[in-house]
């Protein structure tokens, strides 16, 4: 039998705010284990919550940015049940049902799939707290202890609900690396996924390929790569098909991924369904979004990345390849139009970007924002090339020094005399001398050998530490040899 | 006994202010009085859970310095106030009268505790409760029970039963409560003393230890209308730590007192009149209304069909403060603070820590609470529960178009014996059936001294006001305490 793969995505993105949903606690990363806290986000006896309104904002930026539907008046809810990096026993957070509405509804993100574009429809987006993390396995946790560090409790999430309208892993990959891309796009959230600022939950079934009816769903939890999500999600759907398959049936289960072992194994099956106990937060007032406030949310919103796309190629006539690179993240747009705003050509400046650029950060693991060459120092460099000032090849190299010294590419073919050469006069002493020192290889030339061009050109190249005019040299080669 | 012009613990905030001011009496001889009652009655009584002396004397101290150097100090100088325990201490035990919470010190003060801190109040101690505010007759509290003063073998009324015991028996000179169904009104009725129930939202709650956030106020008691008002004009007002505390002025409730109520007029619900109403009750309210149109008030009778029937209001007030009591309470469960009882593995460490730390009344309402808001019963249950709610608040916007206060008892009954009641929690729930709709509307109320029963039980006349109104609560509570005394 063929089947068919169903997916819906709860994506949890944490907010970039400096400070956490309910309280005046930092929500940086990485201090060291229960320093961010207070008689508020640990949930003491008596403390309250006061909302912070920048979570507000930044939730409807994002909600704006994917065309929900927002509601002007929302409430939040306690969600509860008992865990040990839950201080209050309930986390605050939305809930859709007739009786609520959450912060956004509707709404969608189109990805590529091979037939065209999908429109990949939103439930919801809702805001919520954060819980505290668990430590099971670090040096100063004893063995068979457990330890909880509350840093995390209360730092804002937005959690993304979609429809179940995604048919593979490799779809549901797509549809996060886009989703991923617009929130940090916004300044929604700094996306940064090794510190678990997204983190992803799928729900999963199969059916026969062409039945409507949905198959039973598995829960894929707390994914935070967009490979494990790949790779989660066909461990998921393997182990589906291999029950359907040798008879079985599925069960209601969470499923938890493997890296080391590629596979996904059972976290709890749902023998009775969670009840959370919903009831609005009682410490909370309803959260009420009037149309100001919307404009105001909107006015934030940066140039989306679709629309970038579609007005690079547009303007700068530029190869969709090369425009999906440069509109990858919001930092090196801003970077290819700061090079072209600075003066160089549209088609140099992203071929230096994808080439050069992105290679060294690649290189480097650094980000653009670190880079020591500014998108004018990079024009500059571009400049040089095209009056001929420098070569092709050396201003590579003229690169990787500013990458290095962040000195300017002008400072630099100054001190380091890389200055072109394109005497002429100057030029054909070492043409001749160049040919005169190979009598061989001047007559296998002669005699046909046209390729051996190449060979007197790195000659040429040695000899004038790679300052000569490439084109004026071949020329004077050409003419030397040929004569 | 000492001349009782020496007990300084038996007079009131207002006097004792002044004499504090001009140097006639020091806070350090007012507090060491007052620490030498608890130390006397205390054993007998049981309205404390803790005493800081040490930090009563000193604070006294300090302020006795300041006023003898001529320096500026604030409304409540020098003057002893104790605390119910479930309003948070710095560096100070805040029980709420349950072991859960046994050796538990908050790392902060309750707004209200900057409060009189910074009027320079001397605080006291801790007073004692029913388990987290649950109760009528103060049988809950994990310490044992308080006693009433005016008859030891009776209940001082809960759940603020350690505030309204400790006012009247003089241990004391102000206290402060909270009420979440009737936790004030009822023990001051109990005990002879003035309690007040302020608006919804004008006493922040941040440091008070939630039984239900959406019900719950701290409220003031004393042996005064004008020391509740002096209390109330400390603690009220705007907290931007509270989500749900009011951006409104706060008038001067003491200097308003003295403007009488004359042309108001003063409800009376038919519905209040019930079968269950001891008689006695009934005539003293009588009185106390009495004297209300004695100083120029008229009166109607007005009619409250939901909010004046328990079947409705007792109800709706059990399903939703329970609902979220169940929640509130989630949070004890032996992970960070207070009580933990080890057994096997982590949910056996929640059962056990829960099975030990909390009493029975609290665990009915945990049960009772998680229920309601269960999957299946949410629309039956809670949703129902908001529903009448609203309509409670409807029948009191109504009602209050066409009178300014209204009156009636606070109670069916005086205190009742130990025992009595404890047994069946059904009976209990009913001595709230006055109290608990004017919690579910918002609305102010206080009780104040209006009679006392032919064994010489208080009694306590309810007064209720429009939200904000506590004004004009306190001037009317003002004629009947005049009245009463003469």
């Amino acid at each position: 039998m063929t089947w068919e793969t169903v997916i819906g995505l709860e994506v949890h993105s944490h907010l970039a705010t400096d400070t956490k949903i309910f309280c005046g606690c930092s929500t940086a990363f990485g201090a060291a284990p229960n320093t961010h806290g207070c008689p508020v986000c640990l949930g003491l006896p008596g403390a309250l919550p006061v909302l912070n309104e920048s979570v507000v904002d930044l939730a409807l930026r994002i909600s704006l940015a994917v065309g929900c539907t927002i509601q002007p008046r929302s409430r939040f809810l306690r969600k509860n049940y008992f865990y040990p990096d839950l201080p209050k026993g309930y986390q605050v957070s939305q809930y859709q049902s007739n009786l609520e509405m959450p912060l956004a509804t509707g709404g969608g993100l189109e990805i590529p799939t091979p037939d065209g574009t999908k429109f990949v429809h939103l439930t919801r987006i809702h805001m919520e707290e954060d819980a505290g993390k668990s430590v099971h396995e670090e040096a100063f946790v004893p063995a068979g202890e457990s330890m909880v560090d509350v840093n995390r409790c209360g730092v804002p999430l937005i959690e993304i609900v979609t429809e179940p309208d995604l048919s593979s892993p490799q779809e549901a990959v797509d549809f996060v690396t886009r989703l991923h891309r617009l929130l940090v796009y916004t300044g929604v959230s700094e996306g940064d996924m090794e510190k678990g600022h997204l983190r992803i939950d799928a729900n999963v079934s199969i059916r026969p390929v062409g039945a409507t009816e949905l198959g039973v769903k598995t829960e894929l939890k707390n994914i935070n790569s967009f490979r494990y999500c790949q790779r989660g999600l066909e461990a998921a759907i393997r182990r589906q098909i291999d029950t359907l398959e040798s008879g079985g049936e599925i069960i209601q289960e969470t499923l938890l991924y493997d890296p080391a072992a590629d596979d996904v194994r059972s976290m709890r099956t749902k023998e009775y369904a969670d009840d959370y106990r919903y009831f609005p937060e009682p410490d909370l007032v309803p959260i009420v979004v009037d149309d100001e406030r919307i404009e105001r949310a909107r006015a934030q919103l940066p140039e989306l990345p679709e629309a970038r796309a579609a007005r690079f190629a547009d303007t700068f006539q530029l190869a969709p390849d090369l425009v999906e690179i440069l509109t990858a993240s919001r930092e090196t747009a801003d970077y290819f139009e700061a090079v072209v705003d600075a003066g160089a050509p549209a088609g140099e400046a992203a071929n230096w970007i994808q080439g050069t650029v992105l290679r060294v950060l690649n290189e480097t693991k650094l980000a653009l924002a670190d880079l020591k060459v500014s998108p004018n120092d990079l024009a500059e460099l571009i400049g040089l090339i095209q009056d001929g000032t420098i070569s092709r090849s050396i201003a590579r190299e003229v690169f990787d020094d500013m990458a290095e010294s962040g000195s300017s590419a002008g400072s630099i073919v100054e001190s380091r005399g890389l200055r072109q050469i394109s005497d002429t006069g100057e030029l054909e002493t070492v043409v001749e001398q160049v040919v005169g020192n190979h009598p061989n290889e001047a007559g296998r030339y002669r005699g046909g050998d046209k390729k051996l061009l190449g060979f007197f050109m790195g000659n040429v190249m040695k000899a004038t530490q790679g300052k000569a005019n490439p084109k004026l040299a071949s020329e004077l080669l050409r003419r030397t040899l040929d004569s | 006994m000492p001349d009782p012009a020496e007990r300084l613990n038996a007079c009131t905030a207002h006097d004792l202010l002044a004499r504090i001011r001009t140097g006639q009496t020091t806070s350090r001889a007012l507090t060491e009085a007052v620490l030498q009652r608890i130390r006397e009655v205390d054993p007998k009584i049981g309205a404390y859970l803790h005493v800081d002396e040490q930090g009563a004397l000193a604070q006294a101290d300090r302020v006795d310095v300041r006023i003898a150097a001529g320096e500026h100090v604030g409304p409540l100088a020098g003057i002893p106030v104790a605390l119910k325990d479930l309003i948070s201490t710095k560096d100070i035990p805040t029980t709420c009268g349950s072991r859960i919470l046994e050796g538990y010190h908050p790392p902060y003060d309750a707004t209200v505790v900057t409060r009189l801190r910074t009027a320079d109040a001397v605080l006291i101690g801790k007073l004692n409760m029913d388990e987290f505010a649950m109760g009528s007759s103060n049988e809950n509290s994990g310490y044992g029970p308080v006693r009433n003063p005016r008859d030891t073998d009776r209940v001082p009324g809960g759940s603020s039963g350690g505030s309204a015991a400790s006012v009247a028996a003089d241990e004391t000179i102000l206290a402060l409560g909270s009420d979440t169904g009737g936790s004030v009104r009822l023990p001051a009725s109990f005990c002879g003393v003035v309690g007040l129930k302020p608006t919804y939202g004008l006493v922040s709650r941040y440091g008070l230890v939630a039984y239900a956030s959406s019900l719950d106020q701290i409220g003031p008691l004393g042996r005064s209308v004008t020391d509740v008002a002096l209390l109330l004009s400390t603690i009220a007002g705007h907290d931007s730590d509270d989500s749900t505390s009011a951006d409104v002025a706060v008038p001067d409730y003491v200097g308003e007192l003295s403007q009488g109520i004359s042309g108001l007029t003063i409800g009376l619900p038919k519905q209040y009149d019930t079968e269950g109403l001891d008689p006695e009750v009934r005539s003293a309210v009588r009185n106390g209304v009495a004297l209300l149109e004695a100083a120029g008030a008229s009166v109607r009778e007005i009619d409250l069909p939901v909010a004046g029937h328990p079947s409705y209001s007792v109800a709706a007030y059990y399903v939703i403060a329970t609902a979220e009591a169940s929640s509130n309470l989630a949070r004890y469960d032996g992970v960070k603070y207070g009580l933990r009882v080890e057994d096997g593995d982590l949910n056996g460490m929640y059962a056990a820590t829960r099975s030990r730390g909390f009493g029975n009344e609290v665990k009915r309402r945990i049960m009772l609470g998680t229920y309601v808001l269960s999957a299946g019963y949410y629309d039956a249950y809670y949703l129902k529960a908001q529903r009448v709610r609203t309509l409670i608040q409807q029948d009191f916007d109504r009602a209050f178009e066409s009178c300014d206060l209204i009156a009636g008892p606070v109670s069916p009954t005086p205190a009742f014996k130990f025992g009595e009641r404890i047994e069946d929690p059904l009976q209990m729930y009913l001595t709230d059936i006055y109290t608990v709709s004017v919690n579910l509307a918002g609305i102010p109320a206080i009780s104040v001294p209006c009679g006392t029963s032919n064994s010489g039980l208080p009694i306590g006349l309810q007064l209720l006001a429009p939200a904000f109104e506590e004004s004009r609560l306190l001037r009317a509570a003002r004629v009947v305490e005049e009245g009463a005394a003469t």
